[in-house]
């Protein structure tokens, strides 16, 4: 049998050394390759590019999406999804930059656990919705997206905060350089820091890779699925509620729209970045690359002249050629099986 | 003293009104490897689900260690020292194959991180100490199954399992494959572990078996050591019971060949399948489960496509590689299983029914409904479907009634050749009757039926011919006269290599 005689290293299919089957099947790899010949090609058109100034705005850019992009990796990695995540930023960003604006006199960093807390709030009814009522999460947070935005034209009565009626040293919260760098951009390194430990030296974070990659062995392995299913939900809306203080803080307001249709792009960071969507697999590093590999193409568009609108296709073209070569690995994989 | 590790008395156990076990009593000393035997549906199944919690006995008692215990779900079970190997594995394919031993239980360091290190050389001991050599970072999608099930048996010791039981470990195993199994088997035994072994291999048995416990629709039959039974006497405790006439087929001289299977083969399914089907004839094809006869019907209804061997079809040579061009040649297939390939549970009976037809009642892509109503009308009526109207969805249905929707909707493509999978498996026995009543009416109308059943009554009552398959081939083939229980039953679990050998 083989198990007597494990198969040496390359002479299965599955782990053959070959350049292009490699930066396929380790997603990490075939990304950087495909970001430094996008680097590569756009500097050639537009020197500007490549310049320490125009990284650190990528940077500052792609900090909110990277935040929001792992959270939203932790619950696919769970064969769910939280579509609900641009209205929380709409809502918990609307009532922070209220309760900024009304009380100037509060310590501004008061506002990011308010945030995180708010964001919870409204990760738990997402939870509740998906373990207790049995609701499949698309349709859930499909539900919420809708109710978490109409909350904020309630709570607002439809009227924007704007930059002027917002205190300085909260604008200056994520743009603030204090340390060298973004505060945003700290805060970003710092959320992916801490979700790759907990992700992979943590029971719980092993566990939520456990039910995504098979549910009911996860039960009978004595994991509780109910529980990491909510405590995804839980911190999608904490993370996200993180990201909606630093939106209000970066663009000096709170809108009715704020974060309209973000959720997808956060959905496109985590699957280009190899988080898989039949569950079970994704990495921290490689949400991070999604989420670079489309601050760059948001940023470059209108250095090479083409129209920012073009976004959204290229944005869709890349998702569907992640998702393609996911099966293709899959497909790949369990034909050497046999 | 206890000698008995665990003690099952008199279990009984039902699913919606329809009793799986009756009374049955068990005993598993430590140290021994437990034969668990009967054909399918006997119960065998059922038994290890309720020793392991998943389901709950209706009456009677489980006693481990002398102690009566009452599990909930599985996770008591596993708690107690209980560890079960199904026949579909559970394992994590995302995850490597020493997390998969370890899944929900990693070591952690004070802190509470994992303990990566102190796990892959936990697993690596562990492996070794099996005896097993599996790359410890190799992820399980990439396993083979043997490899899958060295894996899970990797788990089961992590627990400490007392009792381990293996599920038919050996039904997709290669001969050299089993062999490492049943030296790793051998071992655990030789340190005190109780072994539950289910396996339709008789020779398997025979040679790796301590004890075996006979289980027949249900009901317990007899334990014995395993040196006192011959694999004779293992198939007539199997079988053991009258056939009654509640399978009435009636005569009919065949008439020409409609279905000429030859040498057909599919890589890894089945090798070398040759069969005639005559109009008004029908062929019982049984076997085991998982002896390749569902993937034999798939390939001649072009589901599955062989990779060699031929078919005729009313003497003519066809490749069939749709079922669209099966229907069109006259075939019809009625699935085994009814809720997943044949029927559409939200649909209504005529939907149903008319789905095969459809392009026959449009006109320019739009349905002409009268047409349509009026042969699923018909159609009904003829398998005597019984619903308050046929606008009644299909999921509400009873199982024979599902089962008559499924048989009319084949029929209304008026078809030569009709397949039927397990044609009544989980329907009341009133239902049965009524099903097989019509089936042998069909035939009697000239249509050729190739019937793949795993209940021996119904395969010797309704063929008029019957062929056995065991582990993808042809290994019996019997006149309506010379088929007995033994005989099938013999071909069906007999070693390839030893056919030919008379009872």
């Amino acid at each position: 049998m083989t198990a007597q005689n494990p198969p040496a290293l390359g002479t299965s299919p599955a782990t053959r050394r070959n350049l292009l089957w490699t930066l396929v099947r380790f997603r990490e790899a075939g990304i950087s390759v495909f970001i430094l010949i996008l680097v590569v090609a756009i500097t050639l058109r537009s020197p500007s590019f490549l310049t320490v100034d125009n990284f650190e705005d990528i940077l500052l850019n792609i900090s909110i999406l990277t935040i929001v992009a792992l959270a939203q990796a932790m619950v696919i990695i769970t064969r769910g999804i939280d579509l609900s995540v641009s209205s929380m930023i709409g809502l918990v960003a609307m009532m922070v930059a209220f309760v900024v604006k009304e009380h100037p006199e509060m310590p501004v960093l008061f506002a990011v656990p308010l945030g995180m807390a708010l964001g919870a709030v409204l990760g738990t009814f997402n939870g509740l919705i998906i373990t207790f009522g049995k609701v499949p999460p698309i349709i859930a947070t499909l539900g919420t997206l809708s109710i978490y935005r109409g909350l904020v034209f309630f709570y607002s009565q439809g009227t924007w905060i704007n930059s002027f009626e917002l205190p300085r040293s909260f604008k200056l919260l994520s743009k603030g350089t204090p340390l060298g760098l973004p505060n945003m951009v700290i805060i970003a390194i710092v959320v992916a820091v801490v979700v790759y430990y907990f992700l992979n030296y943590t029971r719980t974070g092993r566990d939520i890779f456990a039910v995504g990659s098979n549910p009911d062995a996860a039960q009978f392995a004595g994991i509780r699925k109910q529980r990491i299913t909510f405590l995804v939900y839980l911190i999608s809306g904490l993370l996200t509620g993180l990201a909606a203080v630093l939106w209000a803080s970066r663009f000096e307001s709170a809108q009715t729209n704020t974060g309209l249709g973000f959720e997808l792009q956060t959905v496109a960071a985590a699957v280009i970045g190899g988080v898989s969507t039949s569950g079970g697999a994704g990495t921290v590093p490689g949400v991070l690359l999604g989420a670079l590999l489309l601050g760059i193409i948001q940023n470059a568009l209108p250095l090479v002249h083409i129209s920012p609108f073009w976004q959204l296709a290229i944005q869709g073209v890349l998702i569907l050629v992640a998702v393609v070569t996911d099966n293709l690995i899959v497909r790949r994989a369990q034909r050497t099986r046999k | 003293m206890n000698e008995h590790l665990l003690e099952l008395r008199g279990i009984s156990k039902s699913f919606s009104g329809v009793e799986v076990l009756h009374e049955v009593s068990f005993t598993l000393h430590p140290g021994e490897v437990h034969a668990l035997l009967g054909e399918n549906g006997a119960g065998k199944s059922t038994l290890v689900k309720i020793i392991t919690g998943v389901h709950q006995p209706d009456k009677g008692e489980i006693l481990l260690g002398g102690e009566p215990v009452h599990f909930s779900d599985a996770r008591d079970s596993r708690q107690a020292g209980i560890a079960a190997i199904y026949q579909e594995l559970s394992l994590f394919p995302d995850l490597d194959v020493a997390e998969n031993i370890f899944a929900g239980r990693q070591p952690v360091t004070l802190g509470g991180r994992v303990d990566w290190r102190k796990l892959y050389a936990e697993a690596g001991k562990l492996l070794d100490s099996l005896g097993v050599k599996l790359d410890l970072k190799q992820k399980a999608r990439t396993l083979s199954i043997a490899q899958q099930q060295m894996v899970e048996i990797a788990r089961a010791f992590s627990i400490n399992a007392q009792i381990l039981i293996m599920d038919e470990p050996t039904s997709s195993l290669t001969l050299h494959e089993v062999d490492d199994l049943f030296r790793l088997v051998r071992r655990l035994r030789a340190e005190g572990t109780a072994i539950i072994f289910i396996s339709h291999r008789l020779e398997e048995l025979l040679a790796l078996a301590d004890r075996v416990t006979v289980l027949r629709d249900g009901s317990y039959v007899a334990t014995h050591p395993m040196k006192e039974v011959t694999r004779f006497g293992l198939i007539r405790m199997m079988v053991g019971r009258t056939i009654t006439d509640l399978f009435p087929k009636q005569d009919v001289t065949p008439g020409e060949v409609v279905l000429k299977v030859e040498n057909l083969t599919r890589a890894g399914s089945f090798y070398k399948v040759s069969f005639e089907l005559r109009r008004g004839e029908i062929l019982g094809l049984a076997g085991l489960v998982g002896a390749g006869r569902t993937n034999v019907a798939r390939a001649i209804f072009g589901v599955e496509l062989p990779t060699a061997g031929r078919i005729q079809v009313e003497g003519r040579e066809v490749r069939i590689t749709s079922p669209q061009q099966a229907i069109e040649l006259g075939l019809a297939y009625v699935p085994e299983d009814r809720q997943l390939h044949g029927l559409i549970p939200a649909m209504h009976i005529t939907s149903n029914i008319s789905l095969p037809m459809l392009a026959h009642y449009a006109r320019m892509g739009w349905l002409r409904d009268t047409r349509e109503r009026k042969s699923a009308y018909e159609a009904a009526c003829q398998m005597d479907v019984r619903a308050n109207s046929i606008w009644q969805l299909a999921r509400e249905l009873s199982g024979g009634n599902q089962q008559k929707v499924v048989l009319a909707k084949w029929l209304s493509t008026q078809p030569r050749i009709l397949i039927l999978d397990e044609p009544t498996r989980g329907i009341d026995v009133g239902t049965k009757a009524a099903l097989h009543a019509l089936m042998s009416k069909l035939a009697a109308e000239g249509i050729a039926i190739l019937m793949i059943s795993s209940e021996l009554p119904e395969i010797l009552g309704m063929s008029d011919r019957v062929i056995v398959m065991r582990e993808g081939r042809v290994t019996g083939a019997f006149s309506r006269a010379e088929a007995t229980q033994e005989k099938i039953i013999s071909a069906a679990t007999q070693d390839v290599a030893t056919i030919g050998i008379t009872l």
